[in-house]
């Protein structure tokens, strides 16, 4: 029971994670109906950014615990938010209109170059960090096993409620959030009652960027180590989140990334750890088959 | 505000110079922590290294970069609106055109290649790489380009193949001859096992599961240490015989050369694996031309056309799906166990998503559905991974860029736009967004 609780914990955390990017896939799925293949690799960028950030703080002397995390949280969100900008520029917006492949494809080379920038300039190395934050709670006490959730835990996933929060109300209350919605819905039609279409979807591929890099930091600060490779199987894990929970939907995003944490901490808990990346992807194929629109999705009917 | 109502500048240059301003602070943006320092490992943890020198390079070439791309192209407008605008081309295109003379010519050459004086090992190996190449461009093709079905882990198929070949030829002692209809069936039921479940789905949606089942593939070899041998991959694995004489360079009675009476040479295998490759890929084009025809091939191009037009003169989407699924999956496994005896060693490392990628790649670029586009490609994307080989870092990272660019340049691929299969009265080139579109 204590066991199964401490992984319950675990697997929170590492939901949130997972949740956060996948809300950039759930937009950006939403507002322009493709996967943007580089975002688990901006997430990646997000994770170098705050790294880089963390030691210059640390060789300018600043160590406050709580100013250095905002401070690198806003350091990490701006600059990887100019990641998402250029992606989008360079690899998207002139396929715009174009088939529909050609977008996946040129995502797919930008992934692999982003992948590859961070190889040739920082090094294949894993790259560690010593904790910035440490500490934590006992929750519940027994005789040979303890269930703890450590500061980090807690930081994470107060951030993600945080940043969901602010994130709900832009998307809902803003003149941009309604302008994204409207471009989610008749790009065209948005266009005609005088919405700038380009400059909203610019603005979704940096608000996810910015998400990712919280995402990003996050993951950092929970494992310690990163390399150039993690962009890769947490982004398809977090698209496999964003389809679980229906994609557009952001509320859904969030709740499939939460998922998918569990069932990957509890299957390596108590199957195997070398078949976890199996069980999240075996996840991934039975919502598609059996419930193609997700859990809080909407069901999309075909137009003939 | 829209791009009509915005007055023009007075000075075009003035514009240009401020838009590659623009582009040279995004870049200073973007390059900043990554480029601007390097972590290193230090006393404790990582240090930090500035190196402002990069930086500003970088950011001075993106400025140079942006001014003259906007100078050059000043007037051009975006492929994809192009491509709006342009009036419905009758006829075939001209790379179609060029593609009669070029793809005898290209065969010719491929058949000479290796007798052709001055053509050495090296060149041999060489080939035989890209017809590998131009062969999965090839099987693939089946899949996207004429059933159009997106499929990001076609190299699960290509190690179905090759391991299929090493478990077969290690534990049951089947010479490659025998093993490689039996890689091909192999690959092919795993094509329908995977296919069955999945392809009903959007695709998008599609992509994104085939892509994870070639990450569960790889998962699987690399854990199945009893039978694969996990991370360390299967060595041994047998070598092919000229249909049973072993290519040996000690000679001798029961070999290729004592049998023949040649002098033995390392030569003999490498240019057999060449021939074997040639006429696999060979194999493949006849095959999938001829069931364009057949068909079975007619319903795999409705289906790319229209889904539901197609559900409603009732083909069974599923079965049609399937065929094309199990077809390319079977070339894939043909190439995987020529890959296998070709190496003699195989590992998960060599089943990667970059392999996906790249062959996807060689088939968009090629122009999907034209096989002459995709024997092209492959021709160009393995040269140019071979030119670049002395930049071992730099290779993807230009491969990547190049996949971004060509995409931009020309979203439909080198060989756009091809003839119909099949047509009535006048004969018309296919608009090629139709040629992609796979809508469904």
């Amino acid at each position: 029971m204590d066991y199964a609780l401490q992984q319950l914990v675990n697997g929170l955390t590492l939901g949130m994670i997972y949740g956060l990017i996948a809300l950039g896939y759930t937009m950006v799925y939403g507002i322009i109906g493709m996967i943007n293949f580089a975002h688990g690799d901006v997430f990646m960028i997000g994770a170098f950014v705050s790294l880089i950030s963390f030691l210059l703080l640390g060789a300018g002397g600043i160590t406050a615990v709580p100013i250095a995390l905002v401070l690198v949280l806003a350091i990490a969100m701006c600059f990887t938010a100019l990641y998402g900008f250029a992606v989008e520029r360079i690899a998207y917006r002139p396929l715009r209109g174009s088939f529909r492949l050609a977008p996946l494809i040129s995502a797919i080379g930008m992934s692999i170059f982003l992948q590859n920038f961070v190889q040739v300039s920082q090094g294949a190395r894993v790259k560690p960090l010593e904790p910035v934050v440490r500490g934590g709670f006992v929750l519940h006490q027994e005789a040979s096993f303890s269930v703890s959730i450590s500061i980090m835990q807690i930081i994470i996933i107060l951030t993600t409620l945080v940043v969901l929060a602010v994130f709900t109300l832009v998307v809902s209350r803003t003149p941009l959030g309604r302008a994204m919605r409207a471009c989610e819905q008749d790009q065209r039609m948005a266009k005609l009652l005088g919405i700038d279409v380009d400059r909203t979807i610019s603005l979704t591929f940096v608000l996810g960027a910015a998400l990712a890099a919280v995402a990003g930091m996050m993951y950092l600060l929970y494992y310690g180590v990163i390399d150039f490779f993690i962009g890769f199987v947490a982004g398809v894990k977090a698209f496999t989140a964003a389809v679980l929970g229906g994609i557009g939907s952001l509320p859904g995003a969030v709740l499939g990334g939460l998922l998918i944490g569990l069932i990957e901490t509890f299957w390596s808990a108590y199957f195997s750890v070398q078949y976890k990346d199996v069980a999240a992807f075996s996840i991934l194929v039975l919502t598609l088959v059996f419930m193609p629109s997700g859990l809080l999705g909407r069901n999309d009917v075909e137009k003939v | 505000m829209t791009e009509a109502i915005r007055k023009p500048p007075a000075n075009p240059y003035v514009a240009l110079l401020k838009d590659a301003g623009l582009a040279a602070l995004v870049a200073l943006g973007v390059g900043a922590p990554l480029l601007g320092m390097q972590t290193v490992p230090g006393g404790r943890g990582l240090a930090l290294i500035p190196r402002p020198g990069l930086l500003l390079a970088t950011v001075a070439a993106v400025f140079v970069g942006r001014f003259l791309l906007g100078l050059l192209f000043a007037n051009r407008r975006s492929a994809a609106r192009r491509e709006a605008e342009a009036p419905p081309r009758i006829g075939p295109s001209p790379m179609a055109r060029i593609g009669k003379l070029v793809a005898p010519g290209l065969l010719a050459f491929s058949v000479l290649m290796p007798v052709i004086p001055g053509i050495g090992r090296y060149e041999i190996d060489l080939g035989t790489l890209v017809l590998t190449y131009v062969m999965l461009g090839w099987g693939l093709n089946i899949v996207v380009g004429l059933a159009g079905l997106l499929d990001l882990g076609y190299v699960a198929f290509y190690a179905v193949g090759a391991y299929g070949y090493a478990i077969m030829a290690k534990f049951f002692d089947l010479s490659f001859w025998a093993a490689l209809p039996l890689t091909g069936l192999f690959a092919a039921t795993w094509g329908i096992i995977l296919g069955f479940p999945v392809l009903r789905l959007r695709g998008d949606y599609l992509a994104i599961v085939t892509l994870a089942f070639g990450e569960i593939i790889r998962v699987v070899l690399l854990n199945w240490t009893t039978l694969t041998g996990g991370p360390n991959g299967m060595s041994g694995v047998p070598r092919p015989t000229f249909f049973g004489l072993p290519f040996s360079m000690a000679g001798g009675e029961g070999t290729f050369a004592g049998f023949f009476g040649l002098e033995p040479s390392a030569l003999h295998r490498v240019t057999f694996l060449y021939y074997l490759i040639l006429a696999l890929a060979l194999l493949t084009n006849f095959v999938t031309i001829r069931l364009r025809r057949h068909p079975v091939g007619r319903a795999w191009e409705a289906l790319r056309e229209d889904e539901i037009a197609s559900r409603a003169l009732g083909l069974s989407v599923v079965a049609v799906k399937l065929t094309a699924f199990a077809t390319g999956a079977m070339f894939g496994g043909f190439a995987g166990a020529f890959f296998a005896t070709r190496q003699g060693f195989i590992s998960p490392e060599s089943f990667t998503f970059i392999e996906s990628a790249l062959i996807l790649a060689i088939v968009v670029l090629g122009g999907m559905g034209s096989q002459l586009g995709v024997a092209i490609a492959a021709t160009l994307m393995i040269g140019g991974f071979e030119v670049f080989r002395g930049l071992e870092e730099f290779r993807m990272l230009v491969f990547g860029l190049a996949m971004v660019a060509i995409m931009v340049w020309r979203p439909r691929g080198l060989v756009s736009g091809r003839e119909p299969s099949v047509s009535l009265g006048k004969r018309g080139t296919i608009g090629s967004e139709h040629v992609a579109e796979g809508k469904g």
